[in-house]
């Protein structure tokens, strides 16, 4: 029933044609099946011991609802349905006040924290959700309310996801600090122990705490006590900036990074500030950094000599560094032939410009415009084997040898581009089952 | 309180129930809103995303069209696509902020059609309504716009069936099977109103059946539109099990064409069943536990937005709600419940468990029974 669009115009240029940002015009949006990437509704659960309470209408709370119960998560999760008269007869403060007190009356023991999640109508509206917290708390002396949205409409200050990621940390309250205590905050996976940073941070006596790893709410609030909050996803800036005033905690923004003078780069900052003496038995930084640059490039030189030619395309959903992800292959002599991005990010802004002066014939293809309907495995390309990194381009490309990757998949460093070489050898050698696996919502978050 | 759902889930909306009764039509589709409800459809309610192509869009509304009421974005954006792809029609369904902003759909589609030449129409869906309102309205406004042929006469005794979306019937071989069912009892099946026809066989099954059969509450309005043009009759239920679907068979044969009735005996001798789910479906299957199991005291909860008549009737009580704490109290003194497994949670006697895709989406799609003919009776047989 549909056209063909394949002589026509897909959403797809070569990186030299690109002469402005964003990089696609913004246009009809197209909703891909690959689902992987975490939503608001995921990213809340990461809270411990935590109880969701959305408001709003079912189109809204259909979504949220049924990822919860996909999940398992339901025992964590009630709802408010707003209905069309409830706008115009009902006071939306008193509405809310009373259904989550009439949902909480009803749980067997009060949650420790509560989110009341409200959508674009409660903004719309007016409604005063200062004045619904406060009167909740009294009624609720020992549970922690916080206010989360799903507003996708007033995206224009901040990201629905940006505001989730800042909200997680609401409930944190200023205690005393631990000067040996640092939070890795914003991810949706525990930053992994392999990865340099948690490496460095344990060998030189530091207590590392992530939302990921908390097994109880006691745990999470004592993520106030740390002195510095680390973060690698640009959606996380908002949480850092706010937890830095309200808790005088510092912030340091070590982005995912796959090249060597980054990673190089982001070590040496990183040691500087917290004044690192031990580096997992080397001498110096330096030492410890020549042998993982010589480590990972004798990966590189493996993985190349198996997979060979073999092309290779990025989606903007495994890595929140596409570009940089790809300026590492392309420096080593992968197939590197497409980038699947809507945008670039200001800290991929110098990849871009590096693999459009160097790599000019690169491909970008557009993951939202209602063109990728359309769009599939390139004829040149169909029946040989390609390589995706990310979920999106596996789809868009339907190839089975993928690596299932979301958000940087909770790895940073020199260990980030090893596992990424490991990865790439299996995808190469081993196919998944793209289509059941890509479906999956929120990929890696479960009861 | 009423709106509360401590343990529930929610039924798929109106907007949705557009864009399923519309998917498989060659149209462009596009919901406007910000985004999340695109993939919430994509995801949950339409289990044909991956396969079957169409085009179904997000507008990607933002705080400042919204406010400012700046519609010529859409516009643009929809002629450009239409343009390029060119669909047998457009339609635009709305998400509950467009509707609170007082966006007129229907002019701005209006607007696009003159653009484009292409036929397009504006819902007026709110995001609030379930998703049975979406779907009928969808198939009315199909039935208005693309039944224009003149009415003939097929050789063969022919019906098109009205009101099949995944959302009722998944995609799990109910459609396919109903199907067989009909044309193995001699009734040809001119179409299937909307799952695998086009709008071309719509049409020309409209003007040629001898009567249309209502599988759910969402093709009643199209029915007696094409029964006031065309002056077809049309018939409401599903063959659910054993005798019911031999006396359906033979209302239909023998033209019998009246709503199904309630026959429930007055005298009631059976424990208390409560059948929750879509009210054609529901009475159905009530018929079936009736006529097979000789079950009496079976009452049905219509949670969704239409409410037929032929469940408001005195021989049996029925409830029109879809408030937790209502339908709780209904099913506390129930001895068997037959509902979507969601339902489970609150249900504290015998479940039978029915998914229903447009309650609890994808999540037990695989274990939807096949409810047409016979075969249901053994499925039904290991609750009783």
């Amino acid at each position: 029933m549909l056209i063909n669009l394949r002589e026509q115009n897909l959403p797809l240029k070569k990186i030299s044609e690109i002469k402005s940002h964003p990089l696609f015009p913004p246009n009809l949006e197209y909703s891909s099946p690959a689902r992987g990437k975490w939503t608001i509704a995921h990213l809340s659960m990461l809270i411990p011991d935590s109880y969701q309470i959305y408001i709003g209408a079912i189109c809204c709370l259909r979504g949220v609802v049924l990822s919860a119960a996909e999940d398992g998560m339901m025992n964590r999760f009630s709802m408010i349905h707003i209905k069309d008269f409830d706008m115009i007869d009902t006071s939306m403060e008193n509405f809310v006040i009373d259904g989550v007190t009439e949902i909480l009356n009803g749980t067997e023991k009060l949650p420790p924290s509560v989110l009341i999640f409200t959508t674009c109508i409660h903004h719309f509206v007016a409604c005063d959700m200062k004045l619904v917290l406060r009167r909740l708390k009294e009624k609720f002396s020992g549970t922690d309310f916080t206010e989360c949205f799903m507003t996708p409409t007033m995206r224009k200050k901040m990201a629905p996801d940006d505001m989730m990621r800042k909200q997680l940390y609401a409930a944190l309250e200023p205690v005393d600090k631990k000067n040996n205590s640092v939070n890795i905050i914003g991810n949706c996976f525990a930053l992994k122990k392999t990865s340099d940073i948690f490496l460095l941070l344990k060998e030189n006596g530091f207590s590392v705490k992530d939302i990921c790893t908390c097994k109880n709410y006691h745990e999470y609030k004592r993520m106030a006590e740390s002195t510095l909050n680390i973060f690698s996803v640009p959606s996380a800036k908002a949480a850092a900036t706010e937890l830095e005033q309200r808790l005088n905690q510092e912030c340091l923004y070590l982005p995912a990074s796959y090249t060597f003078p980054e990673i190089e780069k982001y070590l040496n900052l990183i040691a500087a500030r917290m004044n690192l003496k031990n580096f997992c038995g080397f001498k110096t930084l330096s030492e410890y950094i020549e042998e993982k640059k010589n480590h990972l490039t004798e990966k590189i030189r493996e993985v190349k000599k198996t997979i060979g030619n073999t092309p290779i395309a990025i989606d903007i959903t495994a890595t929140t560094r596409p570009f940089n992800m790809g300026r590492l292959l392309l420096e080593n002599d992968f197939n590197l032939f497409r980038i699947y991005a809507d945008a670039v990010s200001p800290d991929d802004m110098e990849d871009f410009e590096w693999i459009k002066n160097n790599f000019p014939e690169t491909e970008v293809h557009a993951v939202t415009d209602y063109r990728c309907r359309f769009t599939s495995t390139p004829p040149e390309l169909c029946g040989k084997t390609i390589i995706a990194i990310g979920q999106k381009a596996a789809h868009f490309l339907n190839t089975d040898n993928f690596v299932n990757m979301i958000e940087n998949d909770g790895e940073w460093g020199f260990a980030a581009s090893f596992n990424l070489m490991e990865n790439i050898y299996d995808a190469f050698k081993n196919k998944k089952d793209m289509r059941s696996i890509v479906q999956i919502k929120a990929w890696g978050c479960m009861a | 309180m009423k709106r509360v759902s401590k343990k529930l889930s929610c039924y798929s909306s109106d907007l949705f129930g557009v864009c399923s009764a519309l998917y498989e039509l060659g149209g462009l589709t596009v919901i406007h809103d910000a985004s999340g409800c695109n993939s919430t459809y994509t995801t949950h309610d339409e289990p044909r995303w991956y396969d079957i192509p169409s085009m179904v869009y997000i507008s990607a509304l933002t705080e400042s069209d919204a406010v400012m009421g700046n519609d010529s974005k859409l516009i643009e954006e929809i002629c450009a696509a239409a343009k390029e792809t060119k669909p047998n029609f457009i339609a635009i369904t709305s998400s509950p902020l467009p509707m609170i902003m007082g966006t007129d759909l229907k002019g701005i589609a209006k607007l696009i059609e003159k653009r484009t030449g292409i036929p397009a129409f504006g819902f007026n869906t709110d995001g609030l309504k379930t998703y049975d309102k979406g779907i009928s309205d969808a198939l009315f406004k199909i039935a208005g716009r693309f039944c224009t042929r003149e009415k003939f006469k097929t050789e063969k005794f022919s019906a098109n069936i009205i009101g099949a979306t995944p959302l009722d019937f998944s995609i799990t071989g109910n459609i396919e099977t109903l199907k067989k069912f009909f044309e193995k009892n001699g009734i040809e099946i001119l179409s299937t109103w909307a799952m695998g026809s086009t709008l071309e066989e719509m049409a020309e099954g409209a003007a040629g059946a001898d009567v249309n059969i209502v599988i759910s509450a969402s093709g009643i309005k199209a029915a007696d539109y094409l029964k006031e043009k065309y002056g077809t009759p049309y018939v409401t239920g599903i063959p659910v099990g054993r005798k019911h679907s031999k006396d359906f068979i033979d209302m239909i044969k023998g033209r019998q064409y009246e709503a199904p009735v309630s026959i429930m005996p007055e005298n009631i001798t059976y424990g208390k069943t409560v059948i929750i789910a879509e009210p054609v479906f529901a009475e159905s299957l009530r018929q079936c536990l009736y006529k097979d199991f000789g079950k009496t005291n079976v009452h049905i909860i219509c949670p969704l937005s239409i409410h037929p008549d032929f469940l408001k009737n005195e021989t049996q009580e029925n409830f029109f709600t879809d408030e937790e704490c209502e339908i709780e109290e209904i099913i506390k003194d129930a001895d068997l419940v037959i509902a979507d497994p969601l339902y489970k949670k609150i249900c504290h006697k015998a479940f039978a468990a029915i998914p229903h895709e447009a309650y609890s989406g994808r999540i037990f799609r695989n274990e939807i029974p096949v409810f047409i003919g016979e075969a249901f009776c053994s499925w039904m047989e290991q609750f009783f």
